[in-house]
C-alpha cells in the first residue's frame, strides 16, 4: 500500500494564500502533519499558478524538503514545471503525477520519468478522450503499457490512475473502475495502482461514507496506492482494517498500532 | 392541483414519464405552450435550483428534474414557432481546446437549458476557431468556456482572444468555469463572469440576457 499526502495543492485556498505570501511555516506544517498520519509520499501541485507555476514548485520542493525526509510526487502535467521540481528531490524516489496516452503529453513527459528513474502514475485516458468502460480503459493501459517497458521502463514503477468519475453523473463509474481493477490485475501482475478517489462521491451527501467504501471495494479487487487526505482519520482507518481483512498486516501489528495511536477513536 | 401545479411537481420530482404525458395532455387541450413552459415546465425547475444550492437536492436528482424538462420542452418548443424570447437566446458552451473533460460541462447545459435556454453544446476539444465559427453560425449571446485543467485554462484566453480579433467581442458575454478556475483568472483574461457552479452560470446568463 503506498499513500500519497494531497494536501499540498495551490487548488486549495490555504496552500494558495501560502504560497502566495511564502508562508513556509504553513507548507512545512501540513507536510509534518500529513506524514504523522502516515503517508509514504507527498504530493505537490501548485498548477493554478499558471504564470510561475515553476518558480512555485521549486520553492514548495525545498519548503516541504525543510520540513520531512519523505520522497515527494511531483504534480503537473507541464515537464518543465516536472524538472524543477525532480531536480531538487533529495530523499527517496520520486514520482511523477501524471502521464496519459495523449501523444504530446506522452513524450513530454516521458523522458523526465526516464532521466529521474521516479515512479509514474499513469492515467487512463488519451487523445480519444475520457475513457468511459473498462474495455476503453484497458485499450490505454495496453497501449501505455507497452510503450513504457518497451523503452526499458520498470513495470514495478507505473503506477496505473484507473480515472474516477463521480456515480451522480455517470451511473456505472464505480463498476467500470472494480472492472479496471480486475482487468489490469490479470493482464500485468507487477504493475502498481494509484487513484485519487474522492471523485467518485461528487455530487453526493456523505461523501466520507462513499469514499471509505469505495476503499474497501477498490482494495479488495487489488488497487495499492491512493491519493487523499491523510489526515483524514476515518479513511486511515478504514485502510487499515482493509488490510488486516485481507491477510496484508502481518500479525495484524498495523493495525494495532493504529488502534493505540487512536486511530479508531471519535 | 391545477395542471400548471401538476406539471411544475412531476418536473421537480423527476418524473420524466408524468411530464411527457401530462405536457401532450395539456397541449391537444389548447393550453398556452408559453404558459406550459413558464408555469410548469420552468415553475418546476425554479424549485429544483434553490434546492439544489441549498444542499437539499443533489446532482443525480438534478439531473432526473431536467430530463423531465427536456421530455416536456420537446413537445412545446415546436409550437413556439420563434415567439418567446428566452428560447431564442442562445448560448454556446464547450471545454476548451486540449481539455476532454465533460462532466462539469454537461451538467451546465442541463441547467442552462433548464433555464429556457437554447443550449449549443460544442463538446470537448473545442478551438477558439471552432467557438468563434459557432458564434457567428447560431448569433450566440453568451459564451461559455469550460476547463478542468491548469493546463488547459490558458486556452480560455487563447479564445478571448480570437473573440477580440474576430471582432465579437461586444456582441457575447463570455462565461467561464471549471475546478482550476477562479474570479481572478476570469478577471485576468477578460472574462464577463466566472461561474463557480452551474447554478451560479444559469443566475449570470439570466442576468446578461434580461
Amino acid at each position: 500500500m503506498l499513500i500519497v499526502g494531497e494536501l499540498i495543492n495551490s487548488s486549495r485556498k490555504a496552500i494558495n494564500e501560502a504560497i502566495d505570501n511564502r508562508d513556509a511555516e504553513y507548507i512545512k506544517k501540513i507536510a509534518l502533519e500529513q506524514v504523522a498520519a502516515g503517508a509514504d509520499y507527498l504530493d505537490v501541485n501548485c498548477g493554478t499558478k499558471v504564470y510561475n507555476e515553476a518558480e512555485c514548485m521549486v520553492w514548495l520542493v525545498n519548503t516541504v524538503q525543510e520540513a520531512v525526509q519523505v520522497p515527494l510526487c511531483i504534480d503537473s502535467p507541464n515537464p518543465k514545471v516536472l524538472e524543477a521540481g525532480l531536480e531538487l528531490c533529495k530523499y527517496g524516489q520520486p514520482m511523477i503525477n501524471s502521464i496519459t496516452d495523449e501523444a504530446e503529453r506522452f513524450e513530454a513527459v516521458f523522458p523526465m520519468a526516464l532521466k529521474y528513474k521516479t515512479k509514474l502514475v499513469a492515467l487512463c485516458m488519451d487523445d480519444s478522450g475520457m475513457p468511459e468502460t473498462s474495455d476503453d480503459r484497458m485499450k490505454v493501459v495496453k497501449s501505455l503499457y507497452g510503450k513504457l517497458t518497451s523503452n526499458g521502463f520498470p513495470e514495478q514503477d507505473i503506477y496505473f490512475d484507473p480515472l474516477v468519475k463521480p456515480v451522480s453523473s455517470v451511473e456505472t463509474a464505480g463498476q467500470e473502475v472494480l472492472g479496471t481493477i480486475v482487468a489490469i490485475k490479470k493482464a500485468y501482475p507487477n504493475v502498481h495502482f494509484m487513484c485519487g478517489l474522492s471523485n467518485v462521491s461528487y455530487g453526493l451527501p456523505n461523501r466520507k461514507i462513499l469514499n471509505r467504501l469505495f476503499v474497501v471495494q477498490t482494495m479488495t479487487l487489488g488497487m495499492d496506492g491512493y491519493i487523499l487526505n491523510p489526515t483524514d482519520k476515518g479513511m486511515m482507518g478504514t485502510i487499515k482494517v482493509s488490510q488486516v481483512l485481507l491477510g496484508q498486516d502481518s500479525y495484524c501489528m498495523n493495525y494495532l498500532t493504529a488502534h493505540r495511536s487512536g486511530l479508531f477513536e471519535d | 392541483m391545477s395542471d400548471f401545479d401538476q406539471l411544475a411537481d412531476y418536473v421537480f420530482k423527476g418524473n420524466a414519464y408524468g411530464v411527457k404525458e401530462l405536457t401532450q395532455k395539456m397541449v391537444d387541450a389548447g393550453s398556452d405552450p408559453m404558459e406550459i413552459i413558464s408555469k410548469g415546465l420552468l415553475a418546476g425547475m425554479d424549485i429544483v435550483g434553490p434546492k439544489f444550492k441549498a444542499g437539499d437536492m443533489y446532482v443525480p436528482e438534478v439531473m432526473m428534474s431536467a430530463r423531465s424538462l427536456a421530455e416536456g420542452m420537446k413537445i412545446v418548443k415546436p409550437l413556439l414557432a420563434g415567439k418567446d424570447a428566452a428560447v431564442t437566446k442562445t448560448i454556446i458552451i464547450g471545454t476548451v481546446a486540449g481539455d476532454l473533460h465533460d462532466i462539469g460541462k454537461n451538467l451546465v447545459v442541463m441547467i442552462m437549458e433548464s433555464g429556457g435556454f437554447n443550449v449549443v453544446d460544442l463538446g470537448v476539444d473545442v478551438s477558439p476557431e471552432k467557438f468563434v465559427a459557432a458564434i457567428r453560425e447560431h448569433n450566440a449571446q453568451i459564451v461559455g468556456l469550460s476547463a478542468l485543467l491548469t493546463t488547459t485554462m490558458l486556452n480560455m484566453k487563447a479564445t478571448i482572444e480570437l473573440i477580440i480579433e474576430e471582432g465579437l467581442r461586444n456582441s457575447v458575454k463570455i462565461l467561464v468555469g471549471g475546478a482550476p478556475v477562479s474570479q481572478s483568472f476570469a478577471d485576468e483574461i477578460g472574462a464577463d463572469g466566472y461561474c463557480a457552479d452551474a447554478m451560479a452560470g444559469k443566475e449570470m446568463a439570466a442576468k446578461f440576457l434580461n
